[in-house]
């Protein structure tokens, strides 16, 4: 068998949680075979040991939210060959990206007793805003299965499988029956990408779009049909505004039922 | 000649459902789940929804409880008989990267023997429709075939219909006409069952039980029921001459006006008896020695569908909802000699948006008369 040069990974970490780096380390049964097959060349949540640049596979989770953050993308780009962006923050932006809907110096002066010292970016944002961005693994946190699925395509240089449609088609293979309709509780899945495997309609809760935005969510539709079921828009704004508040589909639809309430 | 009928008391019911078990299947029958009626594995009549009956609506879908002790006294479920004959995920092969080269394993699985209890006249039609597809063309599915070739089927003559059945348009139900290996009616008193054989193994299973043969009276009783159920329906199709109608709506203005409705979510393909799509999906492991193909279900709303070389082919709404719609009432008849619709009103009730491809074609229809309309003034 022809031996291949072990690919060197790298994890970064922007503005974020570390939700999705401990969802890597949660593949633990394969943790091994992983360091066996591709070398883990940096990641601070790991190990302490840092092996300089070029990588060969860059996962980056977080969003650019300060001056130095938006610095430091760009030189994780340059070093690497393929850049995958995981999870919420780093795929749309994330729950800081709340701000951007309001105006961040406020915030700064509400929270902190010395504002100045605080250096921030008006708008916390994902990854792709930045740089190219070759890979986007959705969800808060994502779905480690995501990681070793790409992982292992990336070895043998096959397309990975990551579903794109709407979390309705992964609800109905996994024979859950539909709680929006019968029994009316709001839930995102129609215009939410895939990917969790339908894991709260199958316990009785509306979907809460971790995934954020399916490949063609039709944001209109998903409206009337929230104001069928009786959902004040207030609800229906929070239920956009979590964890993939600023996904373009979301934040449109959030921002005209904002203004549609005011006016 | 006719079919053999007989009067079963309803208290020995749970007789046929044993007998069926002591044939060694599977009982399959309708259950209550999360607050919907749902076919899943049975062991007796204590399982089944006794007194329950559903109210349907686009978009809508709430269980009642009847003063009525009927055990079938419901319409059809929320999921249908094709994930037991069809399941929606399903590993078709494995492979292993050896000293000698690749090698190939087919999964060795045990196929249930099942008995689908309470299979309703669409459903059966349903059945029928997926058996073309699976069973009647140059490629023979053999998953569907070794389930679909030992099930027995217990059809049910519906003695309510739901807002959202439309059977009628189709001539598909509400009565079971064929295919089944009993037949069977709950007569109004709540009493007594009718049992019609339709196979020999129903006539074997028939053979196990305290039976009667059926009077002219019982049976002209049965028929009040189908024709009770009949003046329930109030859907309509217009099927006549609907495919070269459909044929010519290609720029029909009214699917941007449904485009705008549709979430494409896709539940209306995946809740519907007849659709029959599949996608595969290859996984390797991380050594690259381990490789599996799954085949899972896939509908024509996602985007993938259509990939081609360089994108899809049906991006908008608009493209997929029309081809789902053609598909089902035009291009099936050309493809499999049937429509691809027998009237069940699943993706009616189970479309969070409640849209309702029988208004859709109205408003197709309402609209071609009208440019009609206007290119004569
Ligand atoms: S429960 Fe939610 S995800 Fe499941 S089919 Fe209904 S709307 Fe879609
Ligand atoms: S309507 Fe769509 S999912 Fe259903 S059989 Fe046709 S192409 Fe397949
Ligand atoms: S198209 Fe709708 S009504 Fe027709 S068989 Fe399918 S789910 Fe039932
Ligand atoms: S017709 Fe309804 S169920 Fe079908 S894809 Fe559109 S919104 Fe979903």
């Amino acid at each position: 068998m022809k031996q291949i040069k072990i690919p060197k990974l790298a994890v970064w970490k922007f503005t974020s949680c570390d939700g999705c780096q401990l969802s890597i380390l949660d593949l633990e049964d394969h943790l091994l075979e992983i360091g066996q097959r591709i070398e883990i060349a940096y990641f601070l949540e790991a190990s302490s040991r840092k092996v300089k640049g070029p990588y060969d596979i860059s996962l980056v989770e977080g969003s650019i939210s300060t001056p130095e953050e938006e610095e430091t993308i760009h030189k994780i780009r340059k070093q690497s060959k393929f850049l995958i962006a995981i999870g919420a923050c780093a795929t749309a932006g994330g729950i800081q990206a709340l701000r951007n809907f309001r105006d961040v110096a406020e915030f700064q002066k509400i929270v902190y007793p010395n504002p100045e010292y605080i250096e921030t970016l008006k708008y916390a944002t994902p990854i792709s805003h930045h740089v190219r961005v070759d890979l986007e693994l959705r969800g808060c946190p994502i779905n480690k299965t995501h990681v070793l699925e790409v992982i292992s395509a990336l070895l043998i240089g096959r397309k990975p499988s990551l579903p794109h449609h709407s979390v309705c088609i992964e609800c109905k293979k996994r024979g859950n029956p539909c709680i929006l309709v019968s029994k009316g509780i709001l839930c995102m899945g129609p215009v939410t990408s895939a990917g969790c495997g339908a894991i709260c309609p199958a316990y009785n809760r509306g979907c809460y779009g971790c995934f954020g935005p399916s490949e063609s969510p039709n944001l209109h539709a998903f409206i009337s049909l929230a104001q069928r079921l009786g959902i004040t828009n207030s609800t229906l704004i929070h239920a956009l505004r979590s964890f993939n508040a600023f996904a373009d589909s979301f934040r449109e639809a959030s921002i005209y039922l904002e203004a549609s309430e005011e006016s | 000649m006719e079919p053999k009928a007989y009067i079963l008391a309803r208290e020995s019911f749970e007789a046929l459902l044993q007998s069926l078990k002591s044939r060694g299947y599977t009982l399959i029958g309708p259950t209550i789940r999360d607050d919907v009626l749902w076919y899943a594995e049975i062991q007796s009549v204590e399982d089944f929804p006794i007194g329950w009956t559903d109210v349907q609506g686009p978009g809508q879908y709430r269980l009642q409880k009847q003063d009525r002790d009927t055990l079938f006294g419901f319409t059809v479920a929320a999921n249908t008989w094709k994930s037991f004959l069809f399941p929606p995920r399903l590993l078709l092969w494995r492979s292993k990267r050896t000293e000698n080269g690749i090698e190939f394993e087919q999964p060795t699985r045990s196929i249930p023997k099942l008995a689908l209890i309470g299979v309703r006249a669409c459903e059966l039609a349903a059945i029928q429709v997926q058996d073309r597809v699976f069973l009647q063309q140059e490629f023979v599915d053999p998953e569907y075939q070794a389930r679909r070739e030992q099930a027995f089927i217990l059809a049910v003559n519906c003695g309510t219909a739901a807002a959202t059945c439309f059977c009628t348009s189709l001539g598909t139900g509400p009565k079971a006409s064929n295919g089944y290996d009993l037949a069977l009616t709950e007569l109004p008193d709540g009493k007594r069952l009718l049992i019609e054989v339709g196979s020999e193994q129903g006539d074997e299973v028939i053979q196990d039980l305290p039976v009667h043969p059926a009077k002219p009276a019982d049976l002209q009783e049965a028929e009040q029921v189908i024709q009770n159920t009949v003046s329930q329906i109030t859907r309509e199709l217009q099927t006549e001459g609907l495919q070269t109608f459909l044929y010519a709506q290609y720029e029909n203005p009214h699917w941007d006006e449904v485009a705008k409705r549709c979430l494409t979510c896709g539940n209306c393909t995946l809740v519907c008896p007849t659709c029959f799509c599949s996608t595969v999906e290859d996984r390797s492991d991380l050594s690259g020695d381990l490789a599996e193909r799954w085949r899972t279900w896939d509908s024509c709303f996602s985007l993938e569908f259509t990939y081609l070389h360089g994108g899809p082919i049906r991006t908008s709404a608009k493209a997929r909802y029309r081809h789902w719609l053609l598909h089902k009432l035009a291009t099936w008849i050309d493809q499999f000699g049937t429509l691809g619709c027998v009237g069940c009103g699943r993706c009616i009730t189970w479309c969070p948006a409640g849209i309702d491809l029988t208004e859709e074609v109205r408003s197709l229809q309402r609209l071609a008369h009208r440019e009609v309309d206007h290119a004569k003034s």
